[in-house]
């Protein structure tokens, strides 16, 4: 884009046409300046956030980790300069988002760190800032390489193919805390799930544009309903045949449920057909008795979520000890919080990662709770204006599926963490300690920035 | 596509809502139910990141709080451990705790009302909120020296200044060291202490002087038994009654006797003043069978039988039963068959004749005093009750001091000091050890302290006046010699 001149305007001979021109060509450095300005609030909430956690935990500003503030600040100003260059018309809201999000958790894990002494490479909020840097690299050569979107249409099938690796390559490792979703090489851990859902969503999108007419245009009445034929069930019982086989192999509830509550939204927005959502929900209700049943962690998450107090539960091994002591946590802080730093996040295990949003709502109580999931709304809110906007269907979707899983997450998280459904072991997007959920949560802030771009970029008549 | 979309939306919606109820439901609503769960550990550590104050006698000391670097912030220590334990009581980590500790929890942890504003402050100029302080009105040579009195003895002592209700000494024994259950150590190890005390025989985590099974009163009840008779006015020291040798129970075949055995101080009649000089059952009996259970219970009530005293710890009440039939009437009539009391209770009815029949309440706490050494609560006499007429009570005066000077308590005179006293010695069944008592105060003429002493593990052979009139007189001397 050439940005504007004042020749253009001054040189216009007819005044209502001009009129037009200069709102159109102004409009892309207007929405950046904005993203210029939350975002430099962002960074602002972010040191103060850190400065909190000093004074509260250890009383006095301690500045070594200002650098690596600085240095994670430049990278989301180069980040911003990026899309001022190959994406100006992107959502102003999207980047400031995710970074204040990124940096409450840096704030948050780097808080436990102090408060389990931990120094150097031990620290959790140490690898989540390299982490976070690798994220923001990833996610700027994303929006600079990545010029149209509808490249990833083409490679529809490679995406499959990548989620489905992805998918299974943790079986062949170690599995952590029961569950068989990480990858171990060396000193690093890797949660390949995390991106697998990106490259799903990909997948997902591309065949639901290709092959929605013959899961949407075909099929039989039932009352009021159209059913789809037998044989067009085919995808949505591969998918949910997926999901139940990382339920069954890799133990993990939340990946599994994440999946097919991804799929099945994506079948629905692009079909049109709530039949889809009927059978789906049918299957996945049948899906979870048997689980509950068949598989003991299954059943003993259930049992934990409606009794968490028992003492069979409380004290059982994966029990609701971590659940109860998070319920404590969030009790402790009540309206307002204890302050950050001046809580005791740390009793509840794995406060930094799966119980990172107890940590927060801790410290920084219910308005703090109440503001960030506002921002995550706002956020899922973002994506689906891409989705109603959006011109092709294929952008659509995949906008649409990108926004949806981060509101389902945090949906399945928090949701976990505070008893509306069992607890399962998922990260909460941008807040949570671990790199490959920074990294995936990263790349959809790239991909939502460039669709949106698209969607402003193109002229509504040349399409449709 | 769009109203797929819009539905979408309002799921997404729908699941945000969802979330934002849970929240607010945890954060706020069920706030006060999550905080009083057992298992919440925040709270523990919290009352422990506020230095609690300490517990002083006569401006020492005798528990604190010492700074520590872990979980808990500070540790509570308690010096002259045993001494003071059955009044400070414990306070522990994962057995809740006892005693002075429980009683003004909320002062000493700094959370009482009275202190609200003084945390406020703290918050806002950041400094680390403090408790209060507790004096104790406890006399540290009286304690001691009722502990010494005590040796090897189980059993308990109290004693009260009669003027004001103080209680100048309060020992149980068997006791124990509130160290090893305040200790920041592993729930297991503490557990396994606290089973061990709680399996002790002697029972040392009970404070015998207020709580635990109370004890048969045995022959110190014949005070109130006089009390009751005076008061009405229809009776005299000298009203006399029969005096047999033996007396049958009505009803039974069950024959009563004197603890001498024979007639009380010879002659046709014993009359009350004798019978109470030599401790004789057998008028005490008919004087029971006299005045019958309901005027006795008035008397016992007003001296305090039927009600916890809040000291502040809540003693418990001590019992004169209901419903007895005559023959039961006159057992309970000279402290035996259900009569049940506390050693604080006995030492009540001793304070309220030496204060001229005015009974006032009973209490440990001196002095509440913040931090900043601004007095929160100060210990103020009070009027518990009003049993008997100032003429009865000199009337007893001088029937109590007769017992001591010449009569059954005869171990406890002080050369010089008038002492008044009466003793016990109550027999708790075929083969327990007796129950031995002695009760009284001196200076007869002006009262200092009036005390009560209580051994719970007398051999067969023992008395009141052979064990506990001793260790009595040790307490008072040491009262008298201040």
């Amino acid at each position: 884009m050439t940005s504007p001149t004042s020749s253009v305007v001054d040189a216009a001979p007819r005044p209502p046409l001009t009129g037009t021109i200069r709102l159109r060509l102004r409009a892309p450095s207007r929405l950046r300046n904005l993203e210029l300005l939350l975002l430099l609030g962002a960074c602002a909430i972010n040191a103060a956030a850190i400065l909190l956690v000093q004074l509260g935990a250890i009383g006095h500003p301690d500045w070594s980790l200002a650098t690596l503030g600085i240095g994670l600040s430049v990278l989301v100003l180069a980040m911003h300069v990026a899309l001022r260059v190959v994406a100006s018309d992107a959502d102003p809201f999207l980047l400031p988002i995710a970074t204040v999000l990124n940096g409450l958790g840096i704030a948050m894990i780097y808080r436990l760190d102090l408060a389990k002494g931990f120094e150097g490479w031990d620290m959790a909020s140490i690898r989540q800032i390299a982490w976070t840097s690798i994220a923001l690299v990833l996610a700027i050569a994303v929006i600079v390489l990545l010029r149209n979107h509808r490249v990833l249409y083409r490679f529809r099938l490679t995406f499959a193919l990548a989620g489905i690796v992805l998918l299974v390559i943790p079986v062949f490792f170690r599995p952590v805390n029961g569950a068989n979703i990480w990858v171990q090489l060396g000193p690093f851990s890797f949660q390949p799930g995390e991106i697998g859902k990106i490259a799903l969503a990909v997948f997902f999108a591309g065949f639901l544009v290709t092959a929605r007419d013959s899961l949407s245009m075909i099929g039989r009445k039932v009352l009021w309903m159209t059913f789809p034929r037998a044989r067009d069930l085919g995808p949505l019982l591969v998918v949910f045949a997926a999901s139940m086989g990382v339920l069954v192999f890799q133990k993990d509830l939340g990946t599994a449920l994440l999946y097919f509550g991804l799929f099945l939204v994506m079948l629905y927005v692009a079909t049109g057909r709530s039949s889809w959502i009927l059978l789906g929900l049918g299957l996945f209700l049948g899906g979870a008795f048997a689980a509950s049943r068949v598989l003991s962690y299954v059943g003993g998450r259930i049992d934990a979520w409606l009794e968490p107090f028992a003492r069979a539960n409380y004290e059982g091994n994966g029990g609701s000890y971590q659940l109860v002591q998070g319920l404590f946590g969030l009790s402790n802080g009540g309206l307002t919080g204890t302050g950050l730093g001046l809580g005791r996040p740390d009793i509840t295990p794995l406060a930094e990662s799966d119980y990172i949003v107890a940590s927060l709502g801790e410290e920084l109580g219910l308005v703090g709770l109440f503001a960030i999931l506002a921002l995550y709304l706002l956020f899922v809110s973002r994506g689906f204006r891409i989705g109603f906007a959006g011109q092709d269907d294929f952008g659509r979707l995949l906008a649409v599926g990108l926004a949806f899983v981060v509101g389902l997450q945090v949906f399945i998280v928090i949701g976990g963490v505070t008893r509306v459904i069992p607890l399962t072991g998922l990260t909460t997007p941008f807040l949570a300690a671990g790199g490959s959920s920074l990294v995936a949560n990263w790349m959809i802030v790239a991909l939502l920035l460039r669709l949106s771009d698209s969607v402003r970029h193109q002229p509504r008549t040349v399409i449709e | 596509m769009n109203k797929e979309l819009r539905r979408v939306s309002l799921v997404i919606m729908l699941m945000f809502v969802a979330l934002f109820v849970s929240t607010s439901v945890i954060q706020v609503f069920a706030v006060d139910s999550l905080r009083a769960d057992e298992h919440n550990v925040r709270v523990l550590y919290e009352s422990y990141s506020t230095e609690r104050g300490a517990i002083t006698v006569d401006g020492v000391p005798i528990v604190t709080s010492e700074p520590v670097d872990d979980n808990y912030s500070y540790l509570r220590v308690y010096s002259q451990a045993e001494l003071y334990a059955p009044v400070t009581g414990f306070i522990s980590l994962n057995h809740g705790s006892s005693g002075v500790e429980r009683a003004l929890n909320e002062e000493l942890s700094g959370t009482s009302n009275a202190q609200f504003l003084d945390q406020l402050n703290a918050l806002f100029t950041g400094q680390k909120p403090k408790g209060a302080s507790v004096e104790l009105t406890l006399d540290p040579v009286v304690q001691q020296a009722a502990w010494d009195a005590l040796a090897d003895n189980s059993g308990a002592i109290v004693a009260i200044e009669p003027s004001t209700g103080r209680i100048l000494a309060m020992v149980s024994k068997t006791s124990f060291d509130p160290n090893q259950l305040a200790a920041h150590e592993a729930n297991t190890i503490i557990d396994q202490r606290y089973d061990e005390l709680l399996a002790n025989p002697n029972k040392p985590l009970i404070n015998r002087a207020i709580t635990g099974d109370l004890y048969h009163p045995g022959s110190v009840f014949k005070i109130v038994m006089t009390a009751a008779a005076l008061q009405g006015g229809d009776y005299t020291p000298d009203s006399e009654f029969p005096n047999p040798g033996q007396l049958q129970l009505p009803q039974t075949d069950v024959f009563i006797s004197n603890a001498e055995g024979g007639a009380c101080g010879g002659g046709e009649t014993a009359t009350i003043a004798t019978a109470l000089r030599l401790s004789c059952n057998i008028p005490f009996a008919q004087l029971g069978a006299a005045m019958g259970e309901d005027r006795i219970r008035g008397m016992a009530e007003s001296f305090g039988f039927g009600q916890s005293v809040s000291i502040p710890m809540a003693s418990t009440p001590s019992i004169y039963p209901e419903g007895m039939d005559a023959p039961q009437l006159m057992l309970s009539s000279f402290g035996q068959f259900d009569d049940k009391v506390t050693p604080l209770q006995v030492a009540m009815v001793s304070a309220a004749i030496a204060n001229g029949g005015v009974l006032m309440k009973p209490t440990l706490i001196d002095t509440v005093t913040s931090p900043d050494l601004r007095v929160i609560d100060q210990f103020e006499p009070e009027v518990f009750s009003t049993p008997v007429s100032p003429e009865v009570s000199a009337t007893m005066v001088q029937m109590l001091v007769n017992g001591v000077s010449n009569g059954a308590a005869s171990n406890a005179r002080i050369s010089g000091v008038d002492v008044a006293g009466k003793t016990g010695t109550a027999e708790n069944g075929e083969g327990e050890p007796y129950t031995l008592w002695f009760t009284g105060f001196a200076p007869a003429d002006n009262p200092q302290v009036a005390i009560a002493v209580v051994i719970e593990n007398g051999a067969p052979n023992a008395f009141g006046n052979k064990v506990a009139a001793p260790i009595a007189k040790k307490v008072l001397e040491a009262v008298l010699s201040r």
